[in-house]
């Protein structure tokens, strides 16, 4: 073998996902100003309202500024700099089936082990495949249609079912909300759309796959979940973009609406290209995710494996409005060489008898600095509710830092919150213990890390927990000396 | 001549430039166990490091020779896969790393040294029951941790089952009985005797007389001041008892010249 593919397998070896795939874009040119929204609601073809919103966000954001106050570090972004809507080029009229997908981009995908053929597919998954600014196919749509399943791009529920879109379009998230949810809500241009009807459990989990590949875009996607009463949905998300050396900006949001006793489970596997042991590069991933549980008894569960990026900065948190709802955030966050993460949770109860549970276990490794950051406020409507939060930081080296800043709000005095914190260390003891029976020190790191993270991995779904037990091992990969 | 399993020359080991381990002599064959003896802070615990590849301790001068291989230019995995096992004084916590699955990967790390397949999580389950019974392990050991929420009577006998599934040529147990009872403690010394073959030496440190009751030793080594200052058949071990380790301890000024006495 030659040299040179030696060393390409050694770096590939640490971010495998870091390929590019050479399509031809259809891209708008760089800069953000109105004519660059009305270009994107233009090719999009989108109904009068859509336009309006996205026009009312872009004037807000002007007025607004970057926020400051998260714990990391990061230079000024150039805004003016982003190609905001970079789209691959149909080829003929564009696909009409799946088999119809272009060639490359399927290969593109299939590569990243997500084959859009769905007698390829583990029959249990529905997969939306979300390439730079559109998504470029949706599995199992007729299977899901049969049990009244809304499953599509953004684009196709903007264009078949406007009634749902504008009735809870910026319902969770506001246009408003912050600096870049309102940056998302002017350029979003696509993402995925779920609707599940009333007391329908859905026959499948439902997914999207995220892939940046274009250079010097921004992704700005969302996602709009409605799980109508007594409804159940699991959805899955994973990402992964080509290795950098430049810095590329993802700033989507994630809104989920849960009507009475309906369920939505949503998991996280995050695989962004993290930049290089220098911190060169690397994805910039500033996400609003937010759930109302707006129904009596409803249910909404975030489960997170957060160990790509060169910054992660994302509270999924909760809305408990309906009285006796529950709210769950599981979150294991993973920062080695340069890597910087400031990530937790808001739970807020108003409804009666709500409970929340917040479980977060952070990882820091190399010089990667991880902040859990959390919000739990109890309202005075929000009488007999309860919160258990536990947060873990394990600190692998010296040179990498863990910081906990947990905010309590409670504003009467029938609910009971409790929160329990600890920092640990990978000791030499554990090590020498471990490489004394025989395991090597590097599987010996991933097996005390991935003990430390299993009451998350738990929490998802089968494929994926053994997907983060892998991806955890190779982002610790040099984490020791 | 054959080789001995073990044989140590001249060995020195500091830690932070203190020298613990002052010049130890010692062989050890196959089929023998070897007990040291000594005194707190006399060294016994740094030489099962040492031996086991603790890089806490830097070893300054002689040599180890292990079935006549350098066993210093080792690392602590290539030393254990090799079949070295140190029974621990104090056995780790690994919380969420289950009991077997840990096991498991120890014992495919040295299967696969040895040139053998995988043994798969079925098989394993299999031949762990059947060890577990060496050392009266109940059943909702194979559902916990690595020793978490261990009693210390527990952990020992985690370790003596360790050493039961890896099945190492060379076995350090470091102070195996501190901390049992009397049925633990028979329990530990049942599980050690019935471990004891001729294809497998090992080393047995204690302070007390009371396990080599019941693990007869072959040798009996007594350690001070980072030297084995007497050896004997295990009748050395009962003058010890009664005399206690003033019958060892040499005053000062003879110390620079202590010869071993074997």
């Amino acid at each position: 073998m030659s040299a040179p593919a030696t060393i390409q397998e050694l770096t590939s070896r640490q971010y495998k996902y870091g390929f590019v795939t050479d399509i031809e874009a259809d891209a708008v040119p760089r800069g953000l100003n109105e004519e660059t929204v009305r270009l994107i609601s233009a090719k999009k073809n989108e109904p009068a309202f859509m336009l309006e919103w996205r026009l009312r966000a872009f004037r807000h954001w002007l007025t607004m500024k970057e926020p400051r106050w998260q714990n990391v570090r990061y230079p000024p972004i150039d805004y003016q700099d982003i190609v905001y809507y970079s789209a691959p080029k149909p080829k003929g009229a564009g696909p009409k089936s799946l088999d119809e997908v272009d060639p490359e981009l399927r290969q593109a995908f299939d590569k990243l082990g997500i084959p859009l053929i769905e007698q390829q597919r583990l029959a249990g998954v529905a997969v939306d495949a979300v390439f730079d600014s559109v998504s470029i196919a949706t599995t199992f749509k007729e299977r899901l249609a049969k049990a009244g399943v809304i499953f599509c791009s953004f684009s196709e529920a903007v264009q078949k079912h406007p009634e749902l879109v504008q009735k809870y379009l910026g319902s969770v998230v506001p246009y408003s909300d912050n600096f870049f949810a309102t940056l998302n809500s002017a350029v979003f241009s696509d993402g995925s759309f779920c609707y599940i009807p009333k007391g329908v459990r859905c026959p499948m989990e439902l997914s999207t796959y995220f892939r940046i590949n274009a250079e010097n875009t921004g992704q700005f996607e969302r996602t709009l979940i409605i799980a109508e009463e007594g409804s159940y949905v699991s959805y899955l998300e994973g990402c992964t973009a080509p290795m950098r050396d430049k810095n590329q900006l993802h700033a989507a949001v994630v809104e989920l609406v849960a009507l009475d006793d309906a369920q939505i489970k949503y998991s996280t596997v995050q695989n962004w290209y993290p930049g290089d042991a220098e911190g060169r590069g690397g994805i910039y991933n500033f996400v609003t995710k937010r759930g109302a549980c707006r129904g009596k008894r409803s249910k909404i569960s975030w489960t997170q494996v957060e160990t790509g990026s060169a910054i992660t900065w994302k509270y999924p948190s909760v809305i408990l409005q309906g009285d006796e709802s529950v709210g769950e955030f599981h979150s294991v966050a993973l920062t080695n060489n340069r890597q910087q993460a400031d990530t937790g949770t808001k739970m807020i109860h108003i409804g009666k008898n709500t409970r929340s549970t917040i479980l977060s276990k952070g990882i820091s490794a190399g010089h990667g600095q991880n902040t859990y950051r959390g919000l739990v406020r109890i309202q005075k409507s929000a009488a007999g509710s309860r919160n258990y939060t536990q947060c873990d930081s394990l600190l692998i080296g010296s040179r990498c830092g863990a910081h906990t800043m947990p905010y309590i709000e409670v504003k009467n005095t029938s609910s009971t919150v409790e929160h329990e914190a600890s920092t640990s260390k990978i000791g030499e003891d554990q090590l020498f213990y471990c490489t004394q029976r025989g395991i090597s020190a590097e599987d010996a790191v991933s097996m005390i890390v991935n003990g430390f993270c299993r009451q998350v991995f738990k929490e998802l779904p089968m494929e994926f927990a053994v997907e983060a037990q892998k991806l955890l091992s190779v982002s610790l990969e040099g984490s020791i000396a | 001549m054959t080789e001995p399993m073990l044989r140590i020359r001249n060995l020195r080991a500091s830690v932070a430039d203190k020298e613990i381990l002052r010049g130890i002599d010692l062989e050890v064959g196959a089929g023998e166990v070897h007990a040291i003896m000594g005194p707190n802070g006399s060294g016994k615990s740094t030489l099962a490091q040492v031996l086991a590849g603790r890089e806490t301790y830097a070893v300054t001068e002689g040599e180890v020779l292990y079935q006549g291989q350098d066993l210093l230019a080792l690392s602590p995995e290539e030393r254990a896969v090799g079949g070295v096992f140190m029974a621990f004084q104090y056995p780790v916590e690994i919380p969420g790393v289950g009991n077997l699955y840990f096991l498991r990967t120890a014992l495919n790390a040295i299967r696969k040294r040895r040139g053998e397949e995988d043994l798969d999580a079925m098989d394993f389950l299999a031949f762990a029951r059947e060890k577990m019974k060496l050392v009266a392990m109940d059943e909702s050991f194979t559902g916990r941790s690595v020793n978490e929420g261990f009693s210390g009577g527990e952990k020992k006998r985690n370790e003596i089952f360790q050493m039961a599934v890896l099945d190492p040529r060379l076995a350090i147990l470091d102070e195996t009985d501190s901390g049992l009872d009397i049925d633990a403690l028979r329990i530990v010394a049942n599980g050690v005797n019935s471990l004891r073959s001729p294809d497998r030496a090992m080393i047995v440190i204690t302070h007390y007389q009371r396990l080599l009751e019941y693990v007869v030793p072959d040798r009996v080594h007594v350690m001070d001041s980072g030297r084995i200052v007497r050896s004997g058949d295990r009748r050395l071990a009962l003058e010890l008892e009664e005399k206690g380790y003033a019958l060892v301890q040499e005053p000062p000024a003879a110390r620079s010249g202590g010869e071993t006495r074997r």
